[in-house]
């Protein structure tokens, strides 16, 4: 950081600014770190929230163990204390903090005691410290108790000192977290007096307790590496000052650690390791596994150990990755030099020189090519963790997955290799016959792998003894020469069947590799393609289940809750404890369930699916198999595919607001237009009707008998056009409301026509009417009364657009089972472009005829009212002339054979 | 109708002043005498205490509305005649308030000739009431109705049973609006379908209408039913 850091000229670094930044504001976290349990963690937590209490924050406590001291229990008496939440396990009744009580209570300060603690089954969180991780991330700050055995990256030293390895750890990144960090410490002599007396344990725990923990010499090495960890944390604290207020000081370069985790045993011991150098460093760390060839031959065990260590490192607060490479000791070099790693830590295990000597430790190898990286060997501790050892097994898996056919396949290839030999025998030397064994074996080798080679080297061997090295058919061989010749063939066949199976290996992971790659961009092509939200759900769901050999559900946010959308396989339903699970991880964007660190009790693991803009989903997914549902490539797998997929559901998610805004855009182009037609077309006949109104009024004395019946005819016709057009709107209105329904019954087209010319006798006035009614027109089916406005409409339209004097022609005939009706005129005829869209709301032929009294809604009503009978309507223009034809049709009825007695 | 010798009266019931006001004005200038009520209670209290002619009545009114006031003034055993007003798209409401006794509907806005018609029709039936004519004329028909003889231009028209019998009870209610529901049940009873009334009425225009395609004499209230028009 010393070079590439542009801040020579004393300005404070951003990181360590923004660092400070964030921690304004939020809820605070105060560390009693302890060496050993009885030095007054509790006793000072309580002291010290009692000081708050008294400056006047509100300060609870959440839970509080004071295991009979007395001083303790009077100080908690002060309190209001969280009841503990009763949790039935097995038969006993544990009693828990409640979570859920202290956020509802909300308080400003909550004391909780013994930060390690593990929580009974059927809580939240798995652990406290996750429990005080949620209390915090709700504003309420907490003093919490720890003893520095329990800190994770500490726990095989202690476990070396003390010889007592404690189970319930937690992650350092709480200790960083934490805002404070205050020792409690006492001298190892204080301590113990405080034990003799009685004050930490009862007194025959107390003895027992003396002779195996509470050793002097332990109890100074604890006190130690307390006093060490706060001052690291100290040091870390004075850095981020002096760099936040751009204090000059001797920073290291910035240092990074890389640690490699093989499947052997040991691998957390590695990884502590590392974590407390790159502490040390103040470096990021790494911790990587290289997937060789080797690795498709690990046993579930061995893929477990890797697992474990990398999920330790994230834990720790390192990365952890995984490369594909040839040799573990190529990926390690090439990962440290493309990521400027500084220091690399590797284990070794203890070999025979004679070992070292045929294959090169990879110790050794990463050594040889580091450069200029520090290489740090820690020796492999087998003893290291008993509990993960006992389940390690030989590494011998032939009866584990034993393959009848390829064991087969391998004797019929020996067997025609032997034919062939028998066949040649004559004309090949005894030699040449080894060769043609080879090449069964080989055959093998490639077809079957690395153990049904072997054995086919070692039916071969039989065989070409047998058959063909005098004395023949006997496993005797006479000739030494022979001798060497069978042993050089049995030397070629293993290792000729250790290559081929090794390359079969590598070709086999390059082709899953391979497939997985094409599946991926496949995937990723279809869901480009995907419009509908629950083809996409779907294909995503069958997707993963394909690919991770899961049961898969998707659930989406609906209002308030999220349901679940899609699954594979298919019909999945959720209990209340995955939906509970399923709801945290839409809420916290954080993964929940199955193996994760909250509601750990769920059937499933839910992952939430997220884009830059936030989480659109979440993944529910379960398998039949016990242990952890995913392992770390798998999980890489996952992501992949879960971020192409959220990233399209945002997609559609996008697709829909933009059409929702087009419509929206529409609706409003729709009211405005709704608006200057209402206020046009009900101002202009009132303006007249006013108008009128007053006249007559006031100079009624003055205007003449004709003046006068020009002005009453005025408000007369006024009226008329003004009722006309609200009729229109109350239709439209009933149209878009859905409250038109034809009534679906025998229309006379005659009679529908004569009583719509009746009611239109007012503004026919100016025009002819010819009417060509077929005698023999069907009965219709529809309704009367929607038939009647539609053909008012259709001549009142006529009357408006024609010149005067101009002829109206009304059209009913029957035509092949349905009834057709037209209403033709002798006007300027229908624009090309405007034959469909005259039916639009509010379209108008020409924008500028406004003065023209049309609404634009009365076709748009036609239209509306003969699609409810069923019907259809077209506009078109006269091929005799000029002229527009507005076309109905509607089916008619079926004859009623009754009909004739009833009414004659 | 002998105007001054005895003025007849009519009520005018709608809770809108400007109907009201537009009401009386129009109809004493035809020297009709208008009492007015704003509200179904005071209607139905105006009737049973005054001799009332003909009620013009809107449904639309404030707590008891049109339909009520038309039930309980039959139930009550008044003939008076009842012009319903009513809004335009309200076809099932004009049925429902004929079907309950109102003798005839005029829908909203209507201009004043169009009321005084339907008024003048109202009064005559009820004036009418007491002795039938026996010969009916209008426009051109002519119906004998004791010899059961149709004339159109002085030329006999030969109809089927069914049809006379539809003619002649639109005569019986001349002028007026009758429900194809009223018009089926007279005819059929109450089971037959109003299409096999569509189907009669053509045939029946076809035989006594000029132009049976533009009807003059019969015509279509659609939705409601038919009216026999009168020469006024």
């Amino acid at each position: 950081m010393a070079d590439d850091r542009p801040d020579r000229d004393n300005r404070p670094s951003p990181e360590a600014l923004l660092r400070q930044a964030g921690e304004e504001g939020r809820a605070r976290l105060k560390i009693f770190l302890g060496a050993a349990p009885g030095v007054g963690k509790t006793y000072e937590i309580l002291m010290q929230g009692r000081q708050r209490r008294l400056d006047g924050a509100d300060a609870v406590i959440g839970v509080v163990e004071t295991h009979g001291r007395i001083e303790t229990d009077l100080l908690t008496k002060s309190f209001e204390a969280i009841p503990k939440r009763r949790l039935p396990y097995k038969g006993r009744v544990l009693a828990e903090m409640d979570l859920d009580a202290i956020l509802q209570r909300k308080p400003k300060l909550v004391l909780v005691d013994e930060l390690a603690h593990t929580n009974a089954p059927g809580s939240r969180h798995p652990k406290r410290h996750m429990d005080v991780e949620e209390i915090l991330a709700n504003g309420i700050d907490v003093y919490t108790t720890l003893n520095v055995q329990h800190l994770e990256s500490l726990n095989d030293v202690v476990a070396q000192i003390t010889g007592v390895r404690v189970r319930e750890t937690v992650p350092d990144s709480i200790l960083d977290r934490a805002d404070d960090v205050e020792l409690v410490d006492l001298t190892s002599e204080d301590l113990i007096q405080r034990l003799k007396e009685g004050k930490v344990y009862l007194p025959e725990q107390a003895e027992r307790a003396i002779r195996s923990y509470f050793k002097p010499g332990n109890l100074t090495a604890l006190r130690e590496l307390a006093l060490r960890r706060t001052a690291q944390r100290v040091d870390a604290q004075m850095v981020d000052y002096m760099r936040a207020h751009a204090i000059q000081g001797p920073w290291e370069a910035s240092e990074r650690v890389l640690v490699c985790v093989s499947d052997r045993p040991g691998g957390a011991a590695l990884v502590r390791y590392a974590r407390r150098l790159a502490d040390r460093l103040r470096a990021s760390w790494t911790a990587i596994y290289v997937e060789t060839s080797r690795a498709q031959r690990l046993t579930e065990e061995e893929r477990d150990r890797v697992a474990a260590a990398l999920r330790l490192a994230e834990q720790l607060g390192g990365q952890s990755v995984t490369v594909p490479a040839a040799a573990t000791a190529d990926g390690v070099i090439d990962y440290a030099h493309a990521n400027n790693c500084t220091h690399i830590v590797v284990s070794t295990r203890q070999r025979s020189r004679w070992f070292e000597f045929l294959r090169s430790s990879l110790a050794h190898e990463v050594i040889r090519r580091a450069g200029d990286v520090s290489v740090h060997v820690v020796p492999e501790r087998h003893a290291e963790n008993a509990a993960d050892d006992s389940s390690v097994k030989p590494r011998l898996r032939i009866s584990g997955n034993f393959d009848f056919g390829a064991y087969g396949g391998s004797t019929a290839m020996v067997t025609a290799a032997l034919l062939l030999g028998l066949a040649l025998q004559r004309t090949l030397g005894i030699s040449d016959i080894a060769l043609v064994f080879l090449t069964a074996v080989l055959a093998s080798a490639v077809t079957y792998g690395l153990w049904p080679a072997l054995f086919a080297s070692f039916v071969s061997v039989l065989a070409y003894n047998f058959f063909f090295l005098p004395p023949l058919y006997t496993f005797t061989i006479a000739d030494p020469a022979n001798v060497l010749a069978l042993i050089v063939f049995a030397i070629i066949a293993i290792i000729a069947s250790n290559l081929t199976g090794r390359v079969r290996l590598q070709a086999l992971a390059a082709r899953r590799r391979a497939k997985m790659t094409e599946d991926l961009y496949l995937f990723s092509r279809k869901l480009a393609g995907v419009i509908q939200l629950d083809d996409l759900l779907w294909a995503t769901a069958h997707q993963i289940a394909q690919m991770l050999n899961v049961r898969v559900v998707l659930l989406l946010p609906a209002g308030e809750t999220i349901e679940v959308r899609a699954g594979f396989p298919p019909e999945d339903t959720l209990d209340d404890a995955d939906l509970a699970a399923a709801k945290w991880t839409w809420q916290h964007a954080q993964a929940a369930g199955r193996g994760a660190d909250t509601l750990p009790g769920a059937k499933r693991l839910f992952l939430p699916m997220k884009t830059g803009r936030g989480t659109v989903g979440v993944i529910g997914l379960d398998s039949d198999s016990a242990g952890p549902i995913l392992s770390p490539d798998q999980r890489r797998l996952l992501d992949a595919l879960s971020d192409q997929a959220a990233l399209a559901v945002e997609r559609i998610n996008l697709v829909v607001d933009v059409e929702r805004t087009r419509l929206t855009a529409e609706t409003e182009r729709l009211r405005n237009a709704l608006l200057t037609s209402i206020s046009h077309d009900l101002r202009t006949p009132l303006a007249s009707i006013l108008g009128s109104a007053t006249s007559l009024r006031t100079y009624r004395k003055s205007l003449d008998d004709k003046a006068q019946e020009e002005l009453a005819r005025t408000i007369q016709e006024e009226a008329e056009r003004l009722n006309r057009f609200i009729a229109n709107l109350l239709d439209m209105t009933r149209l878009e409301s859905g409250a038109v329904q034809s009534r679906n019954e025998l229309v006379d087209v005659g009679d529908v026509v004569g009583s719509a010319l009746q009611r239109a006798t007012n503004v026919l006035t100016q025009h002819k009417i010819q009417l060509n009614i077929d005698a023999g027109v069907p009965m219709a089916q529809g309704d009367p009364v929607l038939l009647e406005q539609t053909l008012f409409n259709l001549l009142d339209n006529a009357a408006k657009y024609t010149p005067t004097g101009t002829t109206i022609t009304l059209l009913a005939r029957g035509n092949d089972g349905r009834v057709e009706l037209q209403v033709s005129d002798e006007g300027a005829g229908l624009p090309n472009d405007a034959r469909e869209r005259i039916f639009d709301k509010f379209y108008r032929v020409h924008a500028a005829d406004s003065q023209r009294a049309g609404t634009g809604l009365g076709l748009a009503i036609c239209r509306g009212f003969v699609e409810a009978m069923g019907g259809t309507i077209t506009a078109t223009n006269r091929a005799d002339g000029k002229g527009a034809v507005f076309t109905i049709i509607l089916q008619a009825s079926k004859p009623t054979p009754t009909l004739a007695e009833f009414t004659t | 109708m002998n105007a001054t010798s005895k003025r007849l009266t009519i009520l005018v019931v709608d809770d809108e002043q400007s109907i009201r006001r537009l009401l009386r004005t129009s109809l004493e200038a035809q020297r009709y005498n208008v009492v007015e009520a704003h509200d179904g209670e005071a209607a139905l209290n105006l009737t049973s205490h005054n001799v009332i002619d003909v009620c013009v009545l809107d449904l639309g009114l404030p707590r008891m509305d049109g339909f009520e006031v038309i039930e309980k003034l039959r139930a009550s055993g008044s003939a008076v005649p009842i012009i319903v007003l009513s809004s335009r798209a309200d076809e099932v409401g004009k049925v429902r308030a004929l079907d309950l006794g109102a003798d005839d509907y005029i829908t909203k806005p209507f201009g004043v000739d169009e009321l005084l018609a339907r008024v003048r029709t109202a009064l005559r039936h009820r004036l009418q009431e007491e002795g039938e004519r026996p010969i009916f004329k209008s426009k051109n028909l002519s119906v004998d109705l004791v010899g059961r003889i149709v004339q159109v231009h002085g030329e006999e028209v030969k109809l089927t049973p069914r049809e006379y019998d539809l003619l002649r009870l639109l005569i019986t209610h001349a002028g007026k609006v009758m429900t194809h529901r009223s018009i089926l049940h007279e005819l059929w009873g109450s089971e037959a379908d109003v299409q096999y009334l569509r189907v009669l009425m053509r045939s029946l225009r076809q035989k006594i209408e000029e132009d049976p395609a533009q009807p003059r004499l019969i015509t279509t209230e659609q939705g409601v039913g038919y009216r026999l028009n009168v020469d006024d």
